[in-house]
């Protein structure tokens, strides 16, 4: 099963590039403490997922690489070239020369139906060549304006156009002190349109990944590649090949088979009264989380500790919230490696402060001529807060 | 409108780069005169400009933005300046209008000066997407202290050739050549830092449309208080970490700025920094952290910071930050031009040599001035809210 990525704006795109060499590099790495047919079986099946075949034997990203100006793709591509490893295609490109200024509404409105044909063309060539379709990864940012605004609207197309198909998104929080002034105002028009056309958010976090490269990595200067690679390196992690429950020689078949999307029975929710935040986050709350183990002794791994009770909500237990994926073949050099995902009251806080500042800004009216200006009216934000206080209510009520 | 400027520039090193058809000049000149500029000259010269202005425009795969560059204290930049303006607007509407505009400093020479600033203010106010004023005194000021750096010999320290922000060319010039040369040569830079990320990669690249949807909250507000560093290079090859914050600290000083202004002790809208090099986003970081506390920023946009990172460092130095701010600072600014046009226009003074051109009346004056006042209120409105305590607003409550 072959997974579609397409990449979107600068962010995008450059995380995409990382991503595609994190997962060639561990295909290709000889130390995989495994046996040769092993090596062999995780190699093509990564191939498959992620790469097309070329005559003469470099492989192609299976990527649809998205951009409003013409910069970074350049970047992109060549640097592909310049590894001599693997490349994207030729023609798997959609450029243009103005960029979205950093403003949601213009990647929505007007880049999205004027290049709607031509990125949605591109993506079912891409599709045409998959054996069988797994679904779309999907990587952009929430501060920007074709990451977030294009990328948004090229969902909610693939949502159309693709129904049967899983859509992931993997977005970008940008840094809480700014990187874009109107952050938070793009962030909440691409989050509250992405739940309703998106079945999964991947989020990282630039302040979180930053924290993991001073803090763990010990990286003094740290830069946007750093940041990128080990994103890359924990996408990685979860997206190679790993083990199905059917057999131990076979390598699971849908690697986006996650299935978040569980819809509580609404019977059974208790009602409470309403609590304050911070009162309610004391203990993060999960609705369902996964487990990845890869490498040496996975099989012996205890992870009785992720199946208490107490971790998950009251209408999900673990047996049917908490899954464990696992395979010997060791990732990326790591003799033992373990990653998590997550669906929790983790990311509670930090949408609650991005609701919080927009809101305090969209009271002021500061920046909402820029958006009127290309068909989003106050209305279309009053509906997004509605909508991002809703899921905070949500979670917090787990 | 007079040949002399047009002419030395065709003559000069530079003469291949300007398509000589691309020109416009008359003989007499606007006499110091917005009135001239703007509606004599302006009607006079429409059709040529509108001509070629879409030769020009032909030419572009994507028009994203006209940088007009003018004084406003003469007649030609700040009449026909502004009236070019009206017509980009009308032909041109969905590209952004940057106008670099150089304010007359206290000791111009020029009398009514005043009158032709105020009146291009207007047009400023209503017409240009994103403005960026400059005055003659804060560049003059900023020459003398590189003159000092350079002449003291503090400490043996030498200043790398070529990195200096006021010579294209390097070499410490002696004081023979006009210094307006070198004062240019600030702006000069000031617009290469602005379009440096357009030109070059970066890690977090930043287009000229995204400077006006990040910095103007308000359409009216929008006037950007400029300030470069660094203003030389020391030839000291190692530079630690230290001199990179100093650039920082150095970008918030009112001695850095391009106006007469002091952006740390007034209210801040939004700011941009705008940093070429070898510089990464935990530098940033760190120095937004850093210099976060002793800044004031309005209520509702606590966190308002764009940036910017390109790689490519400007010739002779090993980075640069260009620092915009959209700050209540350029309130005295406006203030002290509202003052010296009321004592003139209180005396009527000079005031025939405007009313006498066809179409100027008594209310375009008016009008200026009103439109200018109401511009400072807003500001003061702002200032106002400075050291109020920052409130969280209640939030819309639903239903779950």
């Amino acid at each position: 099963m072959s997974i579609v990525t397409v990449q979107l704006g600068q962010c995008g795109n450059q995380i995409g590039f990382e991503v595609f060499d994190a997962l060639f590099s561990d295909s290709h790495c000889t130390q995989g403490l495994c046996s040769k047919r092993e090596n062999e079986a995780y190699r093509s099946s990564c191939k498959e997922r992620f790469f097309n075949e070329e005559e003469n034997g470099v492989p192609i990203a299976r990527a649809v690489l998205v951009d409003m100006e013409p910069k970074v793709i350049n970047q992109t591509l060549s640097k592909a070239v310049q590894s001599s490893r693997w490349k994207y295609g030729q023609r798997s490109c959609f450029c243009q020369k103005q960029g979205s200024g950093n403003n949601w509404a213009y990647g929505y409105s007007v880049h999205g139906p004027r290049h709607e044909e031509s990125v949605m063309n591109l993506i079912q060539k891409e599709v045409e060549k998959c054996d069988s379709l797994g679904g779309f990864f999907i990587i952009m940012s929430m501060a920007g304006g074709t990451g977030s605004g294009l990328g948004t609207f090229i969902t909610q197309n693939l949502q159309d156009q693709y129904s049967s198909s899983l859509k992931m998104n993997h977005i970008i929080w940008p840094y809480g002190t700014g990187e874009v002034i109107v952050q938070n105002y793009n962030s909440i028009l691409t989050l509250s349109h992405l739940y309703r056309s998106s079945d999964a958010l991947l989020v990282h976090e630039n302040d979180a990944v930053h924290k993991i490269c001073a803090k763990l990595m010990n990286i003094k200067q740290i830069s946007f590649n750093n940041i990128n690679q080990v994103i890359a390196h924990q996408l990685g992690s979860v997206f190679q090949p790993t083990y199905s429950e059917e057999g131990s020689f076979h390598y699971r078949r849908n690697p986006l088979g996650i299935d978040w999307q569980v819809q509580p029975p609404l019977s059974r929710l208790p009602t409470l009264g309403k609590r304050s935040l911070s009162e309610q986050l004391r203990f993060n709350t999960s609705i369902a989380n996964l487990v990845v183990l890869r490498g040496k002794d996975v099989h012996s791994a205890d992870v009785a500790g992720f199946k208490d009770p107490a971790l998950y909500t009251s209408w999900l237990g673990p047996d049917n919230a908490f899954n464990v994926w696992t395979t010997q073949r060791a990732f990326s050099k790591y003799e033992k490696s373990a990653a998590l995902v997550s669906n929790s009251q983790f990311l509670v806080k930090p949408l609650d402060m991005i609701v919080s500042k927009a809101w305090n800004m969209f009271a002021s009216k500061a920046y909402i001529h820029q958006y009127t200006k290309f068909g989003i009216e106050e209305e279309d934000f009053l509906d997004s807060f509605t909508l991002l206080e809703q899921v905070v209510a949500s979670y917090c009520n787990l | 409108m007079e040949e002399g400027v047009v002419n030395e520039i065709l003559q000069g090193p530079l003469r291949d780069v300007f398509d000589s058809k691309q020109l416009i000049t008359d003989i007499s000149g606007s006499g110091n005169n917005w009135a001239v500029g703007h509606k004599v000259f302006g009607h006079l010269y429409q059709e040529q400009i509108l001509e070629k202005l879409r030769k020009s425009a032909e030419h572009c795969d994507c028009l994203q933005c006209f940088f007009v560059i003018h004084s406003m204290g003469g007649g030609t930049g700040s009449g026909l300046g502004t009236f070019l303006l009206k017509v980009l607007e009308d032909e041109f509407p969905e590209v952004y209008r940057f106008v670099t505009s150089i304010y007359p400093s206290g000791e111009d020479d020029v009398i009514t000066s005043p009158y032709n600033s105020i009146l291009a203010m207007k047009e400023l106010n209503e017409h240009a997407d994103c403005v960026l004023p400059v005055d003659n005194q804060s560049l003059f000021d900023i020459i003398s202290k590189i003159d000092l750096m350079v002449n003291s010999g503090k400490l043996g320290t030498t200043v790398k050739p070529k990195s200096l922000v006021t010579s294209s060319a390097g070499a410490f010039k002696k004081r023979q050549e006009k210094p307006f040369d070198a004062m240019n040569n600030i702006v000069a830079n000031l617009l290469l830092n602005l379009t440096s990320s357009a030109r070059f990669e970066g890690s977090l690249n930043m287009d000229l449309n995204e400077i006006s949807m990040n910095l103007v909250p308000f359409p009216q507000l929008h006037y950007l208080v400029s300030s470069l560093t660094p203003l030389y290079t020391l030839a000291d090859v190692n530079i630690p970490p230290r001199r990179l914050d100093q650039m920082f600290s150095d970008a918030f000083s009112k001695d850095h700025q391009l106006i007469q202004a002091d952006p740390k002790h007034s209210l801040y809208l939004a700011c941009a920094l705008m940093v070429r090099g070898n510089v990464q986003i935990s530098d940033l970081r760190r120095n937004i952290e850093r210099l976060k506390p002793s800044l004031q920023f309005v209520s509702w946009n606590q966190e308002g910071w764009k940036t910017s990172l390109c790689s490519v460092p400007p010739v002779g130095h090993c980075h640069s930050l260009l620092a915009l701010a959209n700050n209540t600072c350029v309130k005295p600014t406006f203030m002290d031009l509202r003052e010296r046009f009321t004592r003139l226009y209180k005396k009527k003074a000079h005031l025939h040599h405007y009313l006498q051109i066809e179409g100027m009346e008594e209310s375009c004056f008016s009008e200026a001035l009103s439109s200018l006042s109401a511009l400072i209120q807003e500001y003061s409105q702002l200032d106002a809210t400075k050291s109020m305590p920052v409130e969280d607003l209640p939030r819309l409550s639903v239903a779950v």
